[in-house]
């Protein structure tokens, strides 16, 4: 855990003087790192925090020496062990790169080349960085993986990198990145692609690993909280540049700069019922823009939100979506010619409900059925058995074409990706009126007003409308897929993993701008999550499912105050520094 | 693995019926005769109805693909009626020659176009990466014909480099065991004989190469383009492999899967491209054989050649897509 920055006195093993790394592009050069100086002592754990555009992995692939390849280092040093890395030749950067300066990557499923053994991928580092050869570098191998956690690591180390789940592979790629005993590991964001209760694990394994072997880490995170638990220090990068640097708890509970406070606000680890409690206050007059908005300080809380009291409910159900024992089996085909196929059951016995107006989360682990319930709801996929009924009626049922289309209007997703989920040859007007066009509602005119006034409600400036999604970035695709979903008016909004693909600050922004919509137009949500800090910020009731059933269910502040089940604990446990104190 | 193989060739069953049926059908939809085309414009009725009676072609059409099928069930593919002797006989005799060329040509496209590719997409923007897609761009558009003549023009006729026609010079007395030229000077240690009718491939297999090498070096260039931004890429560099490792082990194999398919169906290809450039270079495969086949409406000739090619054809790929199990983990069939 964390130190006294104190305690690693003397020589820096890694010091960054005044670095700027500029980037060549097509519109000319871009500063990426100006006057970032920072620096990691021998075995001390130094944290580098911001959003992406921050400079955080550029400042890593700096020091690796991997810039890509429009970028260059155009001023300031890097000295490792004393030695300016920037000047050293290809040839020496590439000896110093393994033995002297290891990486952990962010993402396990891209990071190991496919084609290769496990174990050969670490034979070859043991080898070219001259450690061992042969046989001895085979059992060398297997110690290693063996020591980063992974089980039965003999036979693991003779298969490829697509028979490893997604723990085991950063497991590999952890053995890997230690192999030739470097005196700095950069990790750069080693955990954010994995399931929250791996990324404990993983994360207890790799601190424990380097602290013992005295290796020296430069941890690149966007996530306050988890740099907090995890470093000695920590620096916070903001647009290129350094803007402040401290111990981690200093930092954490007195932040001097300005955007320091807004990461911890925003940081969903440390993050509480923001949302929900300004949304019971009344006080949500929350521009999207406005990160700091409704700041709650410590100390304030409310009644646990219960029964939904929505104005107008009126005589029809209080429930906008009633789930009832719905189970989801899907036949898994057989992998020889004449093998027959096997049943798996990825929803088993599902039921609860959305009250009308009120945001409802699904969370679980990858795996637990949570999309598949999404799906479901969407009318994507028949459950097996069981009902889903939507404003009283069977989603289920054999609609025919007008019920149809008037179900589709009601019910909108929002999907994760916002990279993936708008057409890049569609221009925001277009992506944002289609759906208006599809409908046939209203006249051109019309659609013209609405999609103006959808681009208002989502706090995005109408010049945009001409522009391409690949114009934009994360947090104003992700405004834009919300304008689309809402151009209907639908009454269900059913978000699947609608804020995980974006940076923390954009995150909050994202959620208060749900909140905001919800309150104002009296939407229900359907909010799937794996990630419990962002649940509970937005959620009313919280459903925890495992496997495909559902383990608990009841209100945000029960769950999360008392869980009822040991999984939802080892949930909740896992969420990084969430014992932390907060400095807002 | 292997059931991946049984399966694949127990496709092959229906899918040569149908090309037999095909064939069968496309062969007699062509102008003319065989007789016609046997005994010239000229021929007197009753020699064209006993050529056609001898060969069995007044039969209905029905009955003749019967017989044709029945034949060929036992391994007789006929006879041709150009030659008077067996087709299959025709095929064996030719089609090492044929062979050769492939394999020559291939080696050529393959062996110039990976580097080509690879080194052009290693300075992409640069001026060797746009000399290689522009001319790369050409070796696509020339015909193979054209440019076989040019060849034979340029290095044969006015330099005399290259001999401009023929498997070797017929001069020269040499044993041919196997019917692979170069392979057979290498069997008898008859090594003049082996260097002569590799001398005689040299132009024809460029000819033949040039546009699955243009092709290949072009898969080359963007798969490797792909492959070099890879996340893995970057962390094999960060892990501190030597240069030569991340070239071949983590580039270069990742890269190969396209390449490998386009190579498979580049086979198709050459052995069209052979028809053509075996004609020009007059080289006695059986392309040229073909060639002739059509101009005469050799009927069993046309049908024959074409099934056994179709079959090559399908073996190749075969080869091919069980290759992909070696090159990629991931697609293994069985595990």
């Amino acid at each position: 855990m964390s130190g006294v920055a104190g305690l690693f006195g003397g020589e820096p093993l890694l010091s960054v003087r005044d670095l700027e790394v500029q980037f060549r592009t097509d519109a000319g050069s871009t500063t990426a790192l100006r006057g970032v100086s920072l620096d990691v002592h021998p075995g001390e754990t130094v944290a580098v925090v911001g959003e992406s555009g921050s400079g955080k992995s550029t400042t890593a692939a700096a020091v690796l020496g991997l810039l890509a390849a429009n970028g260059a280092v155009t001023g300031g040093e890097i000295l490792f062990d004393g030695q300016d890395v920037v000047r050293l030749s290809p040839a020496e950067m590439s000896r110093l790169r393994g033995a002297q300066i290891g990486l952990v990557p962010q993402d396990p499923m891209s990071n190991l080349n496919p084609v290769r053994r496990v174990g050969a991928q670490i034979v070859e580092a043991l080898e070219d960085n001259g450690v061992a050869r042969g046989a001895d570098a085979q059992a060398r191998t297997v110690e290693l993986l063996e020591e980063a956690g992974l089980p039965d690591a003999a036979r693991r180390a003779q298969q490829y990198p697509h028979e490893f789940s997604g723990g085991m592979r950063q497991r590999a790629l952890i053995a890997m990145g230690l192999s030739a005993r470097p005196r700095l590991l950069v990790a750069d964001e080693p955990t954010s692609a994995l399931d929250v209760t791996v990324q404990r694990t993983i994360l207890d394994g790799l601190t424990s690993l380097t602290a013992r072997l005295g290796v020296a880490v430069l941890l690149i995170t966007h996530d306050l909280g988890l740099a907090a638990e995890r470093a000695d220090t920590v620096v916070v990068m903001y647009r290129g540049e350094v803007v402040e640097k401290g111990p981690a708890r200093e930092i954490l509970q007195n932040p001097q700069h300005e955007y320091t406070r807004r990461l911890i606000a925003a940081a969903p680890s440390l993050a509480s019922r923001r949302i929900a409690i300004a949304k019971e206050t009344g006080d949500v007059e929350v521009a999207a823009q406005d990160l700091l908005a409704p700041s709650l300080g410590e100390g304030v809380t409310t009644a646990p939100v219960d029964a939904p009291a929505v104005a107008d409910a009126g005589a029809r159900p209080d429930a906008i979506v009633e789930v009832e024992h719905v189970t989801k089996v899907f036949k898994l085909r057989g992998r020889g010619l004449f093998s027959r196929s096997t049943d798996f059951t990825a929803v088993d016995d599902v039921s609860f409900t959305v009250p009308r107006g009120r945001t409802v989360a699904l969370v679980g682990e990858s795996g637990s059925g949570k999309s598949t319930v999404a799906r479901m709801m969407l009318g994507l996929t028949e459950p097996t058995s069981g009902t889903i009924r939507f404003d009283g009626v069977d989603v289920g049922s054999g609609r025919d074409r007008a019920a149809e289309v008037t179900f589709r209007r009601r019910v909108q997703p929002i999907f994760q990706d916002p990279y993936a989920s708008l057409d890049p040859l569609f221009t925001i007007y277009r992506t944002i009126e289609e759906p208006l066009r599809a409908h046939r509602i209203g006249t051109p005119a019309e659609r013209r007003d609405r999609v103006h006034a959808l681009m208002e409600d989502v706090a995005l400036p109408t010049e945009l409308l001409r522009r391409y999604p690949g114009e934009l970035s994360g947090g104003q695709r992700q405004r834009v897929a919300i304008a689309r979903a809402l151009a209907l008016e639908p009454e269900l909004v059913v978000c699947d993993e609608a804020v995980s693909a974006l940076d923390v600050v954009v995150q909050a922004q994202i959620l208060h701008l749900l909140a905001d919509l919800q309150s104002r137009l009296g939407l229900s949500y359907l909010f799937i999550s794996h990630d419990l800090a962002v649940v509970r910020q937005i959620a009313d009731v919280v459903c925890v499912m495992e496997k495909g059933r559902i383990v608990e269910q009841g209100t945000a502040d029960a769950v999360f105050d008392e869980p009822q089940t040991e999984y939802t604990r080892t949930l909740l446990d896992a969420i990084p520094g969430r014992t932390l104190e907060l400095g807002v | 693995m292997t059931r991946l193989i049984l399966r694949r060739l127990a496709l092959l069953v229906p899918t040569l019926l149908g090309l037999s049926v095909l064939l069968f059908l496309w062969v007699r939809a062509l102008p003319g005769g065989p007789a016609t085309a046997l005994l010239g414009e000229r021929a007197t009725p009753e020699a064209v109805a006993r050529v056609n009676e001898l060969y069995g072609f007044d039969k209905p059409l029905i009955q003749q693909y019967v017989t044709w099928l029945g034949q060929l069930l036992q391994g007789n593919f006929g006879v041709s009626t150009r030659t008077g002797r067996p087709v299959l006989e025709e095929f064996t005799n030719r089609f090492p020659a044929t062979i050769e060329l492939t394999v020559v040509a291939l080696i050529v496209a393959v062996g110039v176009a990976i580097p080509l590719g690879y080194v052009a997409a290693r300075r992409q923007g640069r001026p060797l990466d746009h000399l290689t897609v522009v001319a790369s761009l050409v070796g696509v558009t020339i015909p193979v014909f054209f440019l076989a003549f040019l060849l034979k023009w340029a290095f044969a006729v006015n330099l005399g480099w290259f001999p401009s026609t023929g498997r070797q010079d017929p001069t020269m007395i040499a044993t041919h065991p196997t019917g692979f030229y170069v392979l057979d000077g290498i069997l008898t240690r008859e090594w003049d004989a082996s260097w002569d009718a590799l001398m005689h491939l040299v132009l024809p297999a460029i000819a033949l190469g040039s546009i699955p090498l243009a092709i290949i070096a072009r898969i080359t260039r963007s798969s490797v383009i792909e492959v070099q931004d890879a996340d893995y890429v970057r962390t094999a560099r960060a892990k501190g492999l030597g240069p030569d490792r991340l070239r071949r082990r983590v580039i270069l194999r990742n890269a190969m899967l396209p390449v490998a398919t386009t190579i498979g169906l580049q086979v198709g290809l050459l052995l069209s491209g052979a028809v053509l450039t075996e004609t020009v270079f007059a080289f006695p495969g059986i392309g040229s054989f073909l060639a002739n086949a059509i101009f005469n409406l050799d009927y069993a000739v046309l049908q024959g050649f074409i099934l056994i090619i179709a079959v090559v054809y399908a073996l190749v790929n075969l080869v091919v897509d069980v290759s992909y199990g070696f090159i990629d983990p991931r697609t293994r069939a069985t595990r």
